[in-house]
């Protein structure tokens, strides 16, 4: 009876000691990466070819998601706005929802799915198939030599991709705006101008990118890291890759917008 | 010192969590000599490969590589032993983002400053030991099982490591390959004077190139000799592994808690 009763408290303890856990021992894995970064920097072409798994395969997932993200701004915008006469504040609005909002959380999601749950499935199929162990017999340290460029890539390729889906965005909003309904192209851009600050718009919207970016790819290595080295353990752990990077960017965003604006 | 043997287990006991899988090994491996494991599946022979390269720990014992206690260093120690050493994997692990000849002259890439064009000259030199010269350009995904057991072996001598533990490497070969495998294990054992730990179920062909023999049973070295000894000796222990009989004092199955018929039954029911 007692047990019974216990059962789902007993349960909610334990999943949060393991979170708990989980989280230190990310905290430890972020450490050791940053501690053998050195040696990856130092050999640039491990972390640009990374670069280019993570990034350079991402540009047509992002470029095609900004630009229908601006279309639509831009025709909900318009709809609104004219609503109170004020349509001639389209590049304005287009450009705000994107730089603060729209840009890094919608980038930051797709490179999750697109990018993070691919660094994960690897890393744990390394795992799987023992070449993690090949790697450290052969006095290689997994870390420095997969996780730390994998790591890196993402970093830095987060903020671009952001920026170009911003750009494709602002695009976007644009050819609804000026070519398909007809507001005057000047207004449009000299409106988008004079309400975008270079520092508090923009800075802080690759403040916020780059946050998601370290918070993702390190979701990804380490749950590839400590994935359970069979095809059921990888598939759960990609699984778990996008569910928490997603979780974690909303949270995130929350948080950073409280501060920052 | 040199008349210390170059690898020495003393009194190691192992296990995975609960379950004990080694107690009470005590294994030697002169310097110079190639030494066998042998064993049934599931024995623990991997596991004794995994003590002597410092990948796992023993519960209890000592674990005596050139002189150093593997059961009691630091990582920097390991990684320092690691280095004189190459391990040939039973599944060959092969890095399956780099081509064959990136996987060969991966050590050579980290652990030596040479220009890539001695790079290139040695791992040309080691994949035609293997017989694999003309594999270079392929993918790990592209080998077959035995092709793939023969890079991993190319990459594991790669650095000409002073002491080499092979996994199972006749595993997977036709029987040309096998003796060209078996003479290359030999030649780097006798050339180079590279100490070896060769885990095998060929019993024959491991008869004929090593200097020592272990059988490993129910966690226990069950009987030891050199190959003289095993082929002649009367221990139905070892007539039943050299003939391969499947009854004998080794029991083929693992063991279980209920009997097969309760299971069979059980699923009936
Ligand atoms: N990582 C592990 N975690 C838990 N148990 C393990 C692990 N690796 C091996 N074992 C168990 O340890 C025992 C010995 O395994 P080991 O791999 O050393 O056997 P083996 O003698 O190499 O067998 P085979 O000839 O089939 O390769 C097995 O019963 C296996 O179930
Ligand atoms: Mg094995």
């Amino acid at each position: 009876m007692f047990n019974t009763l216990a059962s789902p408290f007993r349960k909610l303890g334990e999943l949060t000691i393991n979170a708990v856990w989980r989280l230190g021992f990310a905290t430890r894995f972020l450490g050791a990466i940053l501690m053998y970064s050195g040696q990856s920097l130092m050999r640039l072409q491990m972390t640009i070819r990374e670069v280019y798994f993570a990034g350079v395969l991402s540009l047509i997932i992002i470029v095609v998601s900004g630009l229908f993200v601006g279309m639509v701004l831009g025709l909900q915008g318009y709809n609104t706005l004219s609503r109170f006469g004020s349509a001639d504040a389209l590049g304005a609005l287009v450009a705000l929802s994107l730089l603060r909002e729209l840009g890094p959380v919608l980038a930051a999601l797709l490179f999750a799915s697109r990018s993070g749950s691919a660094m994960t499935a690897e890393i744990g199929l390394m795992k799987a198939t023992e070449q993690l162990d090949a790697m450290r017999v052969m006095a290689v340290n997994p870390i420095a030599r997969v996780v730390a460029p994998r790591f890196w890539a993402g970093v830095i390729s987060m903020p671009v991709l952001a920026a170009l889906f911003n750009v494709m965005g602002v695009f976007g909003g644009y050819l609804i705006g000026v070519v398909m309904i007809g507001l005057d192209a000047g207004t449009f851009w000299s409106q988008m101008q004079a309400n975008v600050d270079l520092h508090s718009d923009v800075i802080n919207g690759l403040i916020k990118s780059l946050v998601f970016g370290i918070a993702v790819t390190l979701i990804a290595v380490f749950e590839g890291y400590d994935a359970t080295p069979t095809a059921s353990g990888v598939s759960s752990a990609t699984t778990r890759t996008v569910v928490t990077s997603a979780l974690v960017i909303l949270a995130l965003d929350f948080v950073l917008t409280a501060f920052m604006f | 010192m040199s008349h210390d043997p170059y690898i020495e287990l003393r009194n190691v006991s192992f296990g995975y969590g609960e379950r004990q899988i080694l107690s009470n090994i005590n294994l030697r491996v002169p310097r110079g000599q190639l030494v066998a494991i042998m064993g049934g599946s599931g024995s623990g022979k991997t596991t004794l490969l995994r003590l002597i390269s410092g990948q796992v720990r023993p519960d209890s014992g000592e674990v005596w590589v050139d002189g150093k206690n593997v059961a009691t260093m630091n990582t920097r120690e390991l990684y320092a032993h690691r280095r004189k050493m190459g391990m040939l994997f039973q599944f060959g692990a092969l890095f399956t983002d780099l081509s064959v000849a990136d996987n060969v002259a991966f050590p050579l890439r980290e652990h030596t400053a040479l220009p890539e064009d001695m790079i290139r000259d040695l791992v040309t030199l080691k994949l035609s030991a293997v017989g694999l010269r003309g594999t270079q350009t392929l993918m790990p995904a592209e080998l077959s099982g035995g092709m793939a057991r023969r890079v991993a072996l190319a990459r594991a001598i790669a650095l000409d490591p002073e002491l080499m533990l092979y996994d199972e490497p006749f595993t997977g070969l036709d029987p040309i390959s096998l003796g060209v495998i078996a003479h290359l294990i030999k030649r780097l054992n006798q050339a180079l004077g590279t100490s070896a730990v060769m885990v095998t179920h060929d019993v024959q062909k491991s008869l004929e190139i090593v200097d020592y023999v272990y059988f490993v049973a129910h966690g226990e070295i069950a009987a030891e000799g050199s190959p003289e000894t095993v082929r002649h000796s009367d221990s139905p222990w070892l007539k039943q592994f050299v003939h391969g009989d499947p009854d004998g004092p080794v029991h083929f199955a693992y063991p279980a808690d209920t009997s097969l018929a309760d299971d069979l039954s059980a699923g009936a029911r």
